[in-house]
C-alpha cells in the first residue's frame, strides 16, 4: 500500500502502521476500548501480503509470552491490550526488558482500579512510567494526542524498541482510540529478510553460526554480582533515552504566564482551555511530554524559571503531577486537576481549575 | 473556520454514518476534521450521538461541551443537547416523534420532517442524507463535490449504487428544512 491519506480511528491506525512497518507478528486478546486493533488486522489479512503473523492468544498472559518469545528471535513482535489486560502483561513487561528484547505494546487506558470502567482514562501512568512489574527496569512510553501520531508512533517505536533493545509502550486511551481523524499512511516498509535480521539484532536466537558462541536470552542471573553490573548497564541506557530521546511539544510558551502539563488526550483538551484563556486575555501555554519516559524533565524546569504556575491535567487522581513537581523543584506553585473513572473533563471545567487554583 | 457539531438519535438511525459522511466530505476538501462517538454503555442504552468538528486548523479537544449546532433526531437527544449549543447557535431536529418543542430563546431553530418524508418517499434508509442536506443547506461548510467524493470514501464499494439514492436525499433535505425561530 502506498501513500495514501484517510479518515481512520485511533486503534485502526496502530493496527495499519503495524502492518506498515514491518512487523512480523502480532500476539493479542481482545479488550474494549482497542478490540479494533486486532479486528482491523484480521481483516486486513497481512499474512497473505506482508507475511505478518496475526494470532488471538488465550489471555494476555499468553499474548504477552508470545511477544517475549517472537521477540528473543530478533523479530518485531507486538501486541496491545487495555489496563486489564495490562496488568497481566506486567510480569511479562519486567522480563522482556530484564533479557533486553525490544517490542512494541500499545495500552489503550480505561478507568480503574480493577475492571473499572470501558471509558477512557489516564489513570496507568504510574504503571507505565514507574515500574508495573518489579525490578528496577523501565519502558520508553510514548503517549500519541492524535490518530496520525498514533500511526507515526509505531514507526517510532520500532526504531527506538532496536536502539535500545527495550520495549516501548504507547500509552493512549479510549478517547483517542475511538475517534476517527484523518491519516497520512506510509509507504510500506518491508519486513526484514533473514539477512537483515541477523543483522540488526546479532543477540536473537535466530540460530547459532559457527564464528560464535550461542546466544542466551534469559533475565535470570544468580550471582548477584553479575547482576549487579547488569543493572548498571540498564541504568546506562535508561540515562541515554534521557539524553537523546526525549520529546516534547510546547504551544503559546514563549509569552506564558501560566502553562498547563498535560498529555494525551488531556493535552487535546488543554488545547481549547489555553484558546478560550488567550480569548480572554491570559497567557496561558501548554507543555505536552510527548514521552512519558524519559519525562521532559529539562523542559519542565526551564519553563519553572519563567512561568508563574503550572496546572497538571490528567484524567487520573494525579500521577504525572508528581514527576512535574519533582522536575521543577517545586519552584512555583504546581497544581494537579483530574476527572477520572471514565469521566472526561471539558476545556470549560479544566481553565476554571487553572483560574481557582492557579491564576487566583 | 470551525464547526462544531453534535449528531443524536436512537441507534440505527444513521448518526454515526451521517457523521462519518460529513468528516470524510471534510478530508476531501482538505480540512481538518474529528469524528467522535459515543462508545460502550450509553451507546448500548439505544440511544447514539457522535461529536463532529470541521475546521481549517487543528483541532484541540475532541471532547466538548458546547456547540455550533446540534442536530437532533428524537425527544431524549433534544433534551439532553438543546442546552448546549452555544448562544448565537444552530438547532436542527426532526418533529417526527416530538412532544415538548425547545424552548430557548438565544438560537437558531429548524426543523426538517425527514422521517415523515423519507417513509412517505419509500427511502426510510436514507433518512439520515435528507437530515444531512437540511445542514449543509444551512451551513455550507463543505462543497457538493466534496460530499460526493466522501460518500465514495466512506461507503464500501459494493453500494457504490446508491451513491446517487444519497445525493438525492440530501437535495430533498435542502428543500424541506423549514425556520422555527430565526434570530
Amino acid at each position: 500500500m502506498a501513500k495514501e491519506l484517510k479518515l481512520m480511528k485511533g486503534n485502526e491506525a496502530i493496527a495499519r502502521a503495524m502492518i506498515a512497518s514491518g512487523t512480523d507478528g502480532y500476539f493479542g486478546y481482545p479488550i474494549t476500548p482497542q478490540s479494533e486493533v486486532m479486528e482491523t488486522l484480521m481483516a486486513e489479512k497481512p499474512w497473505e501480503t506482508t507475511g505478518m503473523v496475526v494470532l488471538q492468544a488465550e489471555s494476555e498472559l499468553a499474548s504477552i509470552n508470545m511477544v517475549y518469545g517472537g521477540a528473543a528471535t530478533g523479530k518485531k513482535v507486538a501486541t496491545s491490550s487495555s489496563s486489564p489486560g495490562i496488568s497481566l502483561m506486567c510480569e511479562g513487561l519486567t522480563y522482556l526488558a530484564g533479557a533486553e528484547i525490544p517490542c512494541v505494546v500499545m495500552n489503550a487506558m480505561r478507568g480503574g482500579p480493577g475492571l473499572g470502567t470501558i471509558q477512557p482514562a489516564q489513570s496507568d501512568y504510574f504503571q507505565s512510567t514507574k515500574g508495573g512489574g518489579h525490578g528496577d527496569y523501565q519502558l520508553y512510553v510514548m503517549a500519541p494526542a492524535s490518530v496520525q501520531e498514533m500511526y507515526d508512533f509505531v514507526f517510532d517505536a520500532w526504531d527506538i524498541a532496536f536502539k535500545y533493545r527495550n520495549p516501548v509502550l504507547i500509552l493512549t486511551d479510549g478517547a483517542i482510540g475511538q475517534c476517527m481523524e484523518k491519516c497520512y499512511t506510509r509507504d510500506y516498509v518491508p519486513r526484514w529478510t533473514d539477512e537483515e535480521r541477523k543483522e540488526k539484532a546479532p543477540w536473537g536466537t535466530w540460530g547459532k553460526p559457527a564464528n560464535r558462541e550461542r546466544n542466551i536470552i534469559t533475565s535470570l542471573e544468580l550471582e548477584s554480582s553479575r547482576q549487579e553490573v547488569f543493572n548498571q548497564k540498564l541504568q546506562k541506557k535508561y540515562a541515554q533515552m534521557k539524553e537523546e530521546d526525549v520529546r516534547y511539544e510546547m504551544l503559546n510558551c514563549e509569552d506564558a504566564d501560566y502553562v498547563f502539563v498535560a498529555y494525551g488526550t488531556s493535552s487535546r483538551i488543554c488545547m481549547k482551555s489555553m484558546q478560550i484563556a488567550r480569548e480572554k486575555g491570559l497567557k496561558v501555554g501548554l507543555l505536552r511530554p510527548i514521552t512519558l519516559y524519559p519525562f521532559p524533565t529539562k523542559q519542565v524546569a526551564e519553563l519553572a524559571k519563567r512561568v508563574k504556575g503550572m496546572l497538571c491535567v490528567e484524567m487520573s487522581a494525579g500521577q504525572m503531577v508528581e514527576d512535574v513537581k519533582l522536575a521543577s523543584n517545586c519552584q512555583i506553585p504546581i497544581e494537579h486537576y483530574g476527572r477520572f473513572g471514565g469521566i472526561i473533563p471539558t476545556p470549560e471545567e479544566v481553565l476554571e481549575a487553572m483560574e481557582q487554583k492557579i491564576i487566583k | 473556520m470551525t464547526e462544531e457539531i453534535i449528531i443524536a438519535g436512537f441507534g440505527g438511525q444513521g448518526v454515526l454514518s451521517m457523521g462519518k459522511i460529513l468528516a470524510y466530505s471534510g478530508v476531501m476538501e482538505d480540512k481538518e476534521v474529528l469524528w467522535m462517538p459515543s462508545y460502550g454503555p450509553e451507546q448500548r442504552g439505544g440511544t447514539a450521538n457522535v461529536t463532529v468538528i470541521v475546521s481549517d486548523e487543528r483541532i484541540s479537544s475532541p471532547i466538548i461541551s458546547k456547540f455550533d449546532t446540534a442536530i437532533v433526531l428524537n425527544q431524549q437527544s433534544l433534551d439532553k443537547f438543546e442546552s448546549s449549543v452555544k448562544p448565537g447557535g444552530l438547532l436542527i431536529y426532526d418533529p417526527n416523534g416530538i412532544t415538548h418543542e425547545p424552548t430557548r430563546k438565544d438560537i437558531n431553530i429548524y426543523k426538517i420532517p425527514a422521517t415523515e418524508k423519507a417513509q412517505e418517499m419509500g427511502i426510510s434508509k436514507v433518512f439520515n442524507m435528507v437530515v444531512l442536506g437540511g445542514f449543509l443547506k444551512l451551513k455550507p461548510i463543505v462543497g457538493s463535490e466534496f460530499i460526493h467524493k466522501g460518500l465514495e470514501k466512506s461507503l464500501p464499494e459494493r453500494h457504490h449504487n446508491l451513491i446517487p439514492q444519497n445525493e438525492q436525499a440530501i437535495e430533498l433535505g435542502k428543500g424541506l428544512i423549514e425556520p422555527v425561530q430565526v434570530l
